[in-house]
């Protein structure tokens, strides 16, 4: 009976292969409105490292204004014109480079280019699944993603500049055109792009939930999931509650601006100009952009949690330490990511006793991350490390995250907050554990899974100077800035020019330009490495790395449904490196434990009592076998 | 046929070349002959170019010596590999010494940063509550500085003894009960103490029980695209009400002199406070978001339009004691604005001196009341005769910048 079921199942896979063979695939529906989860994978991955080098080239021209406040660069002129007139950044739009350097590097690049393209890649090939579960949607939330950006880049070329109010953008000063030129037309358009970018981030989100849930493969229960998949599943969540908040505080920004309603303003009085709004408060905005924009930094730091799990794992060639704990350390972090949103506004005037409550619980959520941490140092230990250039960005992952991380108990103490509040030390936390880290865990992952998308390998070498400049640069971008928080430098300052105690700090602002400088271009390494790779690196082995998971299983060459015959059934989780007993340093997740007699392990059969049995005879026979040759 | 090809690629490089060098020219020839057509251009850009092409050039050759390098790399390996010897460069010790270079290297950074810029930050708090945020702080950093210490020690060392090798295999150790409870719990009580110091220092600084016989000082400041207003009490010690919807050319800050207490307030260019008396800064905004940041004091909060925020301290050490201590007979107190209020963010900046209640006394006498004969005639109040207040005891040039903050504002204004 179970044969017949079998070949049916069989034949009706090859079936579908067959109508896939005659189905036209037109260069429009391949590569631009493709559904195919891989291809939309590229798409958001390859949008996503073409705005990371605009937001990159941004924040080199804002370093620039910080390390030579009194020089001129005539070229600036030649490029942004009035914005540079003279050669010099115009205080204006300094505050738009800043502006939209942020929004870029959160929204643009850390959740659509990261979540985006690793879900989609990853989801299905790692559970198992023919494609997500709705392929039209998701690719409707590339398009809109890709809409987002488009709309975003308008508006460097409007009259008024792009939207300068800071990535916050706190009303009133974004809601009043009369404060800043760039809450003009620019900050329209950042609000609409704001939305569509939602809209997209929303249709993936419930997207990659739903194939979680309903399309893993025969065996694959939750607790055989990767950790990658866990953290993209647990991330999705976030973003589907989180980000309608934003929505909707971005609704009443639009009402506020356009039609004269007053859920932000209230008393205000341009020059002599009265304005005639009553009754909002500034801190409503607040509340409702940090209710996103605190869950938003672990939607962009749980992806890259998940990768660096996967990444550590297989090139340590140790299961993750502790998978159960790193699982509900990540749960734990999703849950208590809602109620800490507050800690972005101890200072604002708030009840302060809301400040005490919303430092309890930041300080808590740094428990979970702690065990992670620890677990990635315990995975390391007695390894047998391949340092590939995935593992080196890996390893700097957990080495920012560390650091960054400790800042974090400074900037959640409500006490300590007073005076380091919006100065250059949060500069300094961000970057490293939410801009670096994340950027980190991003190229990880496209260093790791680079063989899957594009059928070809990169060059290690290339990965490894890459790695090496990037890294180095990164901390001295970065760790010196603390001081100048430490000193009550404040941050989105124009120039330091205009402070006696600030002149001290003018030379570190060169070093750190120059080190900016050189990490953006040890970038050059990656992308070169990247495009020319695409098409002419080494084609790819099957599994390039010896792992475990399933997307290792899938054909080189790519082909719609990703597996040609069956998909695979799974039967153990997908951490079983460097088993005792076992031939092979790793035992891929499709391989049955009745062909692995020899490593199994009492834990593998969770409680299957047959199992068990089924053990405990062969090895009883495998003593008697000895026996019989010792004899 | 590889050598056809070989041919061929040199033919197109060549070709490349040439074409490059052609185009370069021409354009370099039309630039020319633009800057000669329009001898009035301000800035003649072409050695801007030039320097531009420059750097460009060097980053070039800079790639093509990596790729250079590269390839001998390749080349090299390739023979070993064709000599059947083992491989030239095992890139797993490589980039696992560079880790434990790094560590050591990035040690002694952090203590050339810790002892360096370390001594370049604020000096010792100089306020109540402000000495024991230090105190937390330092606390903190200990800690902190322990755990990054210990666990970049432990990462890097684990990556260079755990690095591949042929003859090893992995320790396979899915997980360990014991020692995860352990950093689960070791974690939380630490950060349960800082937490709980934290939220006594956090009270202690927002719910203070008054003093009847220390009353603090009221001070109000207003905050606006890019200034400050500072107003003081007057004899009565009560700041009066103001309204923005009373905000004018002659009354800035909309104060209403319906209101009795309002008679006496006095303005002043400088925040002037004696020490070791509280002071309650009542902090008020008149168009969008700014931050009132005064670091020496280890104060800060933003002031708010449509709302009012209260922040009291107590200074503790006078500028004077402060300019000994610091070593610096220029050193000011300053207090400015740390949240993104517009182009002049950068510049809006106020000075504060402490001094004794003495000298205090002497000055806050000296400062004209906010009260002049044009809102006399607008409240229908009688006149003063002699309005001749004592011309602000501040320095000019803080006027004179306050003045230029004020143009720039209506410059910004009219664009």
């Amino acid at each position: 009976m179970s044969t017949i079921t079998i070949q049916n199942n069989q034949h009706h896979d090859s079936h579908d292969d067959h109508a896939h063979g005659h189905h036209k695939e037109t260069f429009l529906s391949k590569y631009v409105f493709s559904m195919d989860h891989k291809m939309i994978a590229k798409q958001f991955l390859i949008t996503g490292i073409i705005m990371a080098v605009i937001a990159m080239g941004l924040s080199i021209l804002f370093r620039l204004q910080l390390a030579w406040p009194d020089r001129s660069f005539p070229i600036l002129e030649t490029f942004l014109g009035k914005w540079a007139e003279g050669g010099r950044i115009r205080p204006e739009f300094y505050l738009a480079l800043v502006t939209i350097h942020g929004t870029i590097m959160v929204f643009f690049v850390l959740t659509a280019g990261l979540s985006g393209t690793f879900s989609n890649l990853l989801i299905p090939l790692q559970l198992g699944a023919r494609d997500m579960a709705s392929p039209f949607m998701n690719m409707l939330s590339y398009w809109f993603f890709f809409t987002a950006c488009v709309v975003m880049m308008c508006s460097f070329f409007v009259q008024t500049g792009p939207a300068s109010a800071g990535w916050t953008v706190y009303p009133p000063l974004s809601a009043l055109p009369k404060a800043i030129p760039g809450s003009g037309t620019g900050m329209t358009l950042w609000l609409i792009s704001m939305i569509c970018f939602v809209v997209s981030s929303l249709m993936g989100g419930i997207n990659y939930v739903s194939t979680v849930l309903n399309m893993r493969t025969k065996g694959m229960d939750l607790w055989k999931m990767p950790l990658t998949i866990w953290a993209f599943f647990l991330t999705a969540i976030l973003g589907i509650l989180s980000f309608p908040v934003l929505v909707a505080g971005v609704v009443l920004l639009i009402f506020d601006r356009s039609f004269g309603t007053s859920f932000y303003l209230s008393d205000i009085v341009i020059g002599t100009q009265v304005l005639p709004n009553e009754g909002g408060s500034p801190i409503l905005w607040q509340h409702l952009f940090w209710f996103l924009g605190h869950p938003e930094v672990y939607i962009v730091i749980m992806p890259a949690l998940g990768i660096s799990s996967e990444v550590i794992s297989v090139n340590s060639r140790k299961p993750i330490f502790g998978y159960h704990a790193m699982v509900y350390s990540l749960i734990g972090i999703t849950i208590l990511s809602f109620i800490v949103w507050g800690h972005h506004m101890f200072v604002t005037g708030m009840n302060p006793l809301l400040g005490g409550v919303f430092m309890i619980t930041t300080l808590i959520i740094a428990v979970p991350s702690a065990v992670k941490t620890f677990n990635y140092l315990a995975t390391l230990w007695r390894g047998n490390i391949r340092f590939t250039p995935a593992m080196l960005f890996a390893i700097g992952l957990v080495s920012f995250f560390i650091s960054g991380g400790l800042t974090g108990i400074f900037l959640g103490n409500a006490s300590l907050d007073i005076n380091l509040h919006d100065t250059y030390f949060v500069v300094a936390h961000f970057h490293l554990v939410m801009g670096s880290a994340a950027i980190f865990g991003m190229l990880a992952g496209v260093y790791h899974w680079f063989p899957k998308m594009f059928g070809r390998m990169m060059n290690a070498k290339l990965g490894y100077l890459h790695f090496w400049l990037t890294f180095i640069c990164a901390y001295l971008v970065f760790f010196p800035l603390h001081f100048l928080g430490l000193d009550g430098v404040p941050r989105r300052y124009y120039a330091f020019t205009e402070f006696e105690f600030m002149q001290k700090w003018v030379t570190v602002n060169i070093f750190v330009t120059w080190a900016a400088i050189i990490a953006a271009l040890a970038q050059v390494a990656f992308l070169f490495n990247f495009f020319y790779s695409i098409f002419k690196g080494k084609v790819a082995p099957q599994n390039p790395w010896e792992a475990n998971t399933l997307e290792w299983t899938t054909p080189v060459e790519h082909l719609h449904g990703n597996w040609p015959g069956e998909i695979p059934t799974v039967y153990r989780w997908p951490y079983d490196y460097s088993k005792p007993g076992a031939e092979e340093d790793f035992i891929p997740q499709t391989v049955p434990f009745s062909l692995t007699m020899s490593s199994n392990m009492p834990h593998d059969f969770e409680g299957n009592t047959e199992a068990e049995r089924i053990q405990e005879e062969w090895m009883a026979a495998q003593e008697a076998k000895q026996k019989t040759i010792v004899d | 046929m590889s050598l056809r090809k070989f041919i061929s690629n040199k033919t197109i490089a060549g070709l490349a070349v040439i074409l490059t060098v052609f185009a370069n020219t021409s354009v370099f020839a039309q630039e020319a002959a633009a800057t000669a057509a329009a001898p009035a251009k301000p800035i003649d850009m072409e050695p801007i170019y030039k320097s531009i092409a420059f750097y460009a050039l060097l980053f070039l050759l800079l790639c093509l010596f990596i790729a250079i390098v590269g390839k001998a790399i390749r080349v090299y390996e390739l023979t070993r590999e064709a000599q059947d010897k083992p491989a030239a460069i095992n890139w797993n010790a490589v980039n696992a010494s560079l880790f434990a270079l790094f560590l050591i290297v990035g040690l002694y950074g952090v203590y050339w940063e810790y002892t360096v810029h370390g001594n370049m930050i604020l000096p010792e708090a100089a306020s109540e509550h402000g000495k024991k945020i230090d105190e937390m702080f330092n606390l903190t950093l200990i800690i902190t500085t322990i755990v990054f210490i210990a666990t970049h020690i432990i990462l890097f060392a684990f990556s260079y003894f755990y690095k591949h090798s042929g003859k090893r295999k992995a320790y396979y150790y899915p997980h360990n009960n014991a020692l995860e409870r352990i950093w689960t719990i070791i974690p939380a009580v630490v950060l349960s103490v800082l937490v709980l110091m934290g939220f006594l220092t956090w009270r202690s600084i927002f719910y203070k029980v008054e003093d009847p016989n220390n009353k603090p000082l009221s001070v109000e400041i207003t905050s606006q695209q890019f200034a400050w207003s500072i107003r003081y009490p007057g004899k009565d010690g009560v700041v009066g009400v103001k309204n923005y919807k009373m905000i004018t050319g002659t009354n800035a800050l909309g104060i209403d002199f319906k209101d009795k207490n309002n008679l006496d307030d006095q303005t002043a260019d400088e925040l002037v406070i004696p020490v070791n008396k509280p002071v309650r800064l009542i902090l008020t905004s008149k168009d969008v978001l700014h931050s009132f940041y005064m670091p020496n004091f280890r104060v800060q909060l933003n002031t708010v339009p449509g709302m009012v925020s209260y922040f009291e301290f107590t200074p503790t050490i006078t500028t004077a004691d402060m300019q000994v201590k610091t070593n610096d007979p220029a050193f000011k107190y300053l207090f400015y604005c740390s949240k993104i209020c517009g182009s002049g963010h950068y510049n809006m900046q106020k000075v504060v001196r402490v001094v004794s209640q003495e000298e205090y006394n002497a000055w806050i006498v000296k400062q004209p009341t906010y009260l002049n004969n044009d809102l006399r005639k607008q409240f229908n109040l009688p006149l003063v005769a002699d309005p001749a207040a004592p011309a602000a005891a501040a320095p000019a040039d803080s006027a004179a910048k306050d003045s230029s903050a004020v143009k720039s504002n209506q410059l910004a204004l009219k664009k």
